[in-house]
């Protein structure tokens, strides 16, 4: 992707493909697995080829999200470091909201909200492969008992209504703070983007002399 | 089995609509297997699979009377054999017929998914349409009994269909006709209540002070009842649950949370819409460039 002049590199490409693998299986997961939730909805499972379709497939996508997820851990693990400054950006959690950003403590690569998303899916994902495995009719229903697998189906319905949540509130973020979209589709940002929510990660760019997406890096990621 | 009967369900699974009931005239039926009778000739047994057609593959001797080992997607009732010492140091051997215990209140038809892949006629018999079964296995976690056993050729589950087929043209289920002492009988639910009520009275009077009807209220009742000479210990025969009834977890998952769980989405989605619509975007400013643009120039050429 050609980047125009003056912009930063917000996510290299290699993130943004891990990125939209991973996306893409959310939401195959989300409607094929809404669809075996609750009966009013059963009719997304048409999306899939029917229900023995949906039922058959659903597993084998959880398991390309692990594997994708698990390459976003390694992406982004370092930047989502919880700190205490991360503390101070939630009690101005406030003026965020009504997009007064002037006087919220600076923020790093992610905000505390975008840990959030990344920690909480970090968590979810593989509550949801562990007790999908357990449920996993074809393959694996043999190595648990019932009472196990009921336990397991229960979690697994709450872990994934938890992580729609966190997803809905993902993609209303990404709309809401314009730009961020195209951090993800183009993966570049403009300066000012920069200085207005992530102020202390342009600083960091900008005392390296790198352009994105880490300090002392320049161009798609690479060290320069 | 197939959707021989489709205008008098009183239940039908993942539906939200009432379903079509109207001939519903009919009465409730049972089949009454009275353990004390039962010889163990696996009539029923060979019944079931001659009248349904169906042949599940040979398996292995296991050191039991258990043949098969166990109920599977090609066997749907089961002879299964218990030695079981008394407290007089008597040998008592209990052999119970297993198989759908066609519960009042189906565990398999409240987890399933699938509409209409379960369903329960006026007469009180669950039955599996298979065409619409997707093999996900909540009807095995829905089950007290662990009865429902799914096909790992054809990814369907499958279980007694008491013989619905024969039912519905007056006919009684296959296992009943073969078995040859009348240790399985079959009729309305309260003829057979009744029938129980004189075997017991006349087990009691031969010394089973215990012997009573197994129609666990756990489950609302079920339309497959056991005269047992030991009511009051089920699990005597080959764990036989004391007191069935659906799982806390099925319950919860069933019942509570999957309206509370679309209700969390739909509140997080409405959320951010009015988020939206009441504080809108949030934009960079020409200062922000001018800001961003500053720092960036000045790091490159500090003064």
């Amino acid at each position: 992707m050609t980047r125009p002049r003056g912009t930063l590199v917000r996510n290299a490409a290699a993130s943004r493909i891990n990125h939209w693998i991973t996306a893409g299986c959310f939401v195959l997961l989300l409607l094929s697995g809404l669809s075996m939730f609750h009966p009013l909805l059963f009719w997304l499972s048409e999306l899939f080829g029917g229900g023995q379709w949906t039922r058959a497939v659903h597993p084998w996508i959880g398991v390309v999200l692990l594997l994708s997820y698990a390459g976003m851990i390694v992406q982004f693990w370092r930047d989502n470091m919880w700190s205490r400054d991360d503390i101070a950006w939630m009690r101005a959690i406030d003026r965020v909201l009504v997009n007064e950003e002037e006087g919220v403590p600076e923020v790093g690569r992610f905000n505390a909200g975008q840990k959030f998303v990344f920690w909480s899916m970090a968590l979810l994902v593989p509550v949801l492969f562990f007790t999908g495995i357990v449920i996993w009719e074809v393959y694996f229903s043999s190595y648990t008992t019932i009472e196990q697998q009921r336990i397991a189906v229960l979690i697994h319905c709450l872990a994934a209504a938890a992580a729609i949540i966190v997803w809905i509130v993902h993609v209303y973020a990404a709309i809401w703070i314009r730009g961020s979209v195209r951090t993800m589709t183009q993966g570049y940002v403009t300066p000012g983007w920069a200085w207005r929510h992530h102020r202390k990660w342009l600083r960091r760019l900008a005392a390296t002399g790198s352009v994105g997406p880490r300090p002392g890096a320049g161009g798609d990621g690479r060290p320069v | 089995m197939s959707d021989l009967q489709s205008q008098d369900y009183v239940r039908r699974s993942a539906s939200t609509l009432t379903p079509p009931s109207a001939r519903n005239y009919e009465q409730e039926v049972a089949k009454l297997i009275d353990v004390s009778r039962c010889i163990g000739c696996k009539a029923c047994q060979s019944a079931c699979m001659e009248w349904n057609d169906l042949r599940s593959e040979v398996g292995y001797f296991e050191g039991s009377y258990d043949n098969p080992s166990d109920l599977g997607p090609s066997t749907w009732t089961l002879m299964r054999f218990t030695e079981w010492e008394n407290e007089q140091g008597n040998l008592e051997w209990l052999i119970r017929k297993d198989g759908c215990m066609h519960c009042e209140d189906p565990g398999c038809l409240k987890a399933c998914p699938a509409p209409g892949a379960i369903v329960q006629y006026a007469t009180g018999i669950v039955d599996f349409i298979s065409e619409n079964c997707i093999g996900c296995g909540y009807c095995v976690k829905g089950c007290p009994f662990d009865i429902p056993r799914i096909s790992p050729v054809d990814h369907k589950s499958y279980k007694c269909t008491l013989c619905s087929d024969r039912v519905t043209v007056g006919l009684e289920p296959a296992c009943v006709k073969a078995c040859p002492t009348g240790a399985i009988m079959f009729g309305s639910k309260t003829d057979m209540t009744a029938w129980a009520g004189d075997r017991i009275v006349d087990l009691k009077s031969r010394g089973f002070e215990n012997a009573g009807l197994y129609d666990p209220p756990g489950v609302s009742g079920t339309h497959v009842m056991y005269v047992l000479h030991h009511a009051d210990r089920p699990s005597l025969y080959a764990g036989l649950p004391d007191k069935p009834r659906i799982s806390p977890f099925v319950e919860v998952w069933k019942g509570v949370l999957k309206p509370l769980a679309l209700a969390g989405i739909a509140f997080t989605a409405l959320a951010g819409f009015f988020h939206w619509v009441i504080v809108g975007p949030n934009e960079v400013q020409p200062e922000d460039e001018a800001e961003g643009q500053r720092l960036l120039r000045d790091a490159e050429d500090p003064k």
